[in-house]
């Protein structure tokens, strides 16, 4: 493998996750063609792209629910190669895809710790697998009230009777609460009204106070360019710019995702000047 | 308006109506209990004593035993949002199993039981291979292999049954569910003693152990099960080997019920276990229900079709109610998914 010479950002740090001429292919549909990303810590990055143009399979790829065909991932400077979405999870990479993920039906609780629920300790756990019921609902109304999501919430509530912003949020303590470095969110506003969508947003900028590092994959870029210290704009396959939200104008944005503008600088390889907040 | 944007994301103000629903989509049983005790005080008002008496409550607990037991497993597999219709025949092909090993080929009694309910397991593993491994729709192989286990219980049986008196002799632990228990007025068998543990195990397993829960997040979202991390794959076919080995003993309990090893039996098992779990308010969906639920629909089709024959209605009548109960169990279901989405 390629010995990773990765951009460092203003304040010399490394990114915490970074990907380097990811490919893949479809048939002979080119979804990934050469696809590289950084991810600094600390930072809301926004991926804006085109309908088709392979923002989703950079994702898919770096959340691991997609191989690429070739190409490298790093996290934190190391090469990772995930399997699954479980296997970034465990490295750290959580993803809130737009479905969320959640089973209307069960509880608050139990989505939280779906697939990583906390047995009782002792031999009750070990032999008959007891559920640690006030383990999880203590954690899950902590996690919850870290994000601002705690009010008169009932916990035991089935999360089809929360309205879509509460889902999101459910969603994303959930992505928290497991210790993780970088989330991954997939258009998290795309189903709410105004109101929600500024709770979800202020829900993300104390993600990021937490220090925890933010993909946002959005179509609505005045959410973009509000929220996000910098945009990565894709096209045809690949990064076409990274640029910081003071500097382009939106309409000049969505001008170079189409393709009716020139990139301000081009992103080729080996491009190591990264503008940073 | 600033006050609202002040409000948290999580704040309630939930009208009665929404309130209602919420608590009906968080409580599946609460409709079947209500139906139960208004049928109860209803049968009690029109028939009198004789439907409240702990003897006639205590019979319908043994009439509705063997679907009970079905329907424990039919549970499962609707949570899953599957359906299993050959719940039945796997019962009838488990206790041919039994008496023919035990009586005909004079294996060990304990060991045929043991042999009967692993049958049972293993014509469930055959349901969870044709499902998870092939991806065929559960109606459509259960429909099959309805039929071939059916074809299956003819030839090892030879249409014959193995009566009573000879299972009394060469394997008496197979009516052992039979056995009636006293207490007071009511008379209870140890085959719904038997029922009533299982019912218990189950709810452990569904409301207190992660299995469980995947169990029913697998039928209510499989995307977001396997995103979870969940294998629902093994998840699922785990549930039709466990409905398939509950299938087993419910062909012990049939033999303690009838005394005797009949091929004949459990013709509209199938169906009637089915209509126990609908009437219990699990959802045809997948992923919402309960076992207490269950046991109250078996108990409500018991307590309907006992009631409307004291009250001395024919037995066609007692069809009739039956349909209108699932049809209103069922559009109920669909009415709150509707108004909950």
């Amino acid at each position: 493998m390629m010995t990773p010479d990765l951009p460092r950002d203003a304040q010399g740090q490394l990114p915490i996750l970074a990907a380097r001429d990811l490919r893949k292919a479809f048939g002979r549909v080119v979804a990934m063609d050469g696809a590289d990303f950084d991810l600094y810590p600390g930072e809301i990055l926004a991926v804006i792209g085109d309908n088709g143009a392979g923002k989703s399979s950079m994702i898919s790829a770096l959340a691991g629910a997609m191989r690429p065909d070739s190409g490298n991932i790093w996290l934190d400077g190391k090469p990772v190669r995930f399997a699954s979405p479980m296997d970034a999870r465990e490295a750290g990479v959580e993803t809130v895809f737009q479905t969320l993920a959640m089973a209307p039906a069960l509880t608050i609780v139990d989505n939280l710790f779906l697939g990583r629920e906390y047995r009782k300790p002792g031999l009750q756990g070990a032999i008959f697998r007891t559920l640690d019921r006030r383990r999880m609902r203590a954690e899950a109304r902590d996690h919850l009230s870290q994000l601002g999501l705690m009010t008169i919430q009932n916990i035991d509530q089935i999360v089809e009777t929360l309205s879509g912003g509460q889902r999101q949020g459910v969603a994303v303590a959930r992505a928290c609460a497991f210790g993780s470095r970088v989330i991954i969110l997939d258009e998290p506003t795309a189903a709410l009204g105004v109101k929600e969508t500024r709770k979800v947003l202020d829900l993300i900028r104390d993600v990021r106070e937490r220090g925890i590092a933010i993909v946002l994959i959005s179509h609505n870029m005045p959410n973009v360019f509000e929220i996000a210290d910098r945009v990565h704009i894709h096209r045809l396959g690949r990064r076409i710019a990274q640029v910081r939200p003071s500097e382009l104008s939106m309409s000049d944005a969505v001008a170079i995702m189409t393709g009716a503008m020139e990139p301000p600088e081009p992103d080729p390889k080996g491009y190591h000047h990264v503008q940073t907040g | 308006m600033p006050s609202d944007d002040a409000s948290p994301l999580f704040s309630e103000r939930a009208g009665f109506g929404r309130r209602t629903i919420n608590v009906l989509n968080g409580n599946p049983t609460i409709i079947p209990m209500l139906v139960l005790v208004v049928g109860v005080l209803a049968f009690s008002l029109i028939v009198g004593e004789r439907f409240l008496h702990p003897f006639n409550l205590s019979l319908v607990l043994q009439q509705v035993t063997v679907i009970g037991v079905l329907a424990l497993a039919q549970t499962l597999i609707i949570l899953t949002a599957g359906i299993d219709l050959s719940v039945g025949a796997i019962m009838v092909l488990s206790s041919i199993a039994m008496g023919h090993l035990s009586v005909q080929l004079g294996l060990p009694p304990a060991l045929s039981l043991m042999i009967g309910i692993a049958t049972g397991g293993v014509c469930g593993a055959l349901n969870g291979i044709f499902i998870t491994l092939l991806r065929l729709p559960p109606f459509i192989v259960t429909l099959g292999t309805w039929s071939i286990f059916n074809s299956v219980l003819q030839f090892w049986s030879n249409g014959q049954t193995i009566r009573q008196q000879e299972i009394a002799v060469d394997a008496p632990i197979l009516q052992w569910t039979g056995t009636a228990v006293r207490a007071g007025a009511a008379q209870l068998t140890l085959g719904s003693l038997l029922m009533l543990g299982l019912a218990l195990l189950l709810w452990y397993i569904l409301n207190r152990t992660a299995y469980g829960r995947h169990i029913y997040a697998v039928g209510n979202d499989p995307t977001a099960a396997r995103l979870s991390g969940i294998n629902t794959r093994r998840v699922l076919f785990s549930v039709y080997v466990l409905a398939g080995l509950i299938c087993g003993v419910a062909g012990w309990i049939l033999i303690g019920r009838i005394g005797a090893v009949s091929p004949l039996g459990g013709a509209t098992a199938n169906l009637d276990s089915i209509t126990a779990v609908v009437i219990g308010g699990t959802s045809l969906f997948g992923g919402r229900g309960s076992i207490a639920g269950t046991l109250m629909g078996a108990l409500i089709v018991g307590l309907f079709r006992n009631g409307l024959a004291l009250a001395g209605l024919d037995v066609l009548w007692q069809e009739f109610a039956i349909g209108i109960l699932i049809i209103m169990a069922v559009g109920f279901d669909q009415w709150l998914r509707r108004i909950s989405a």
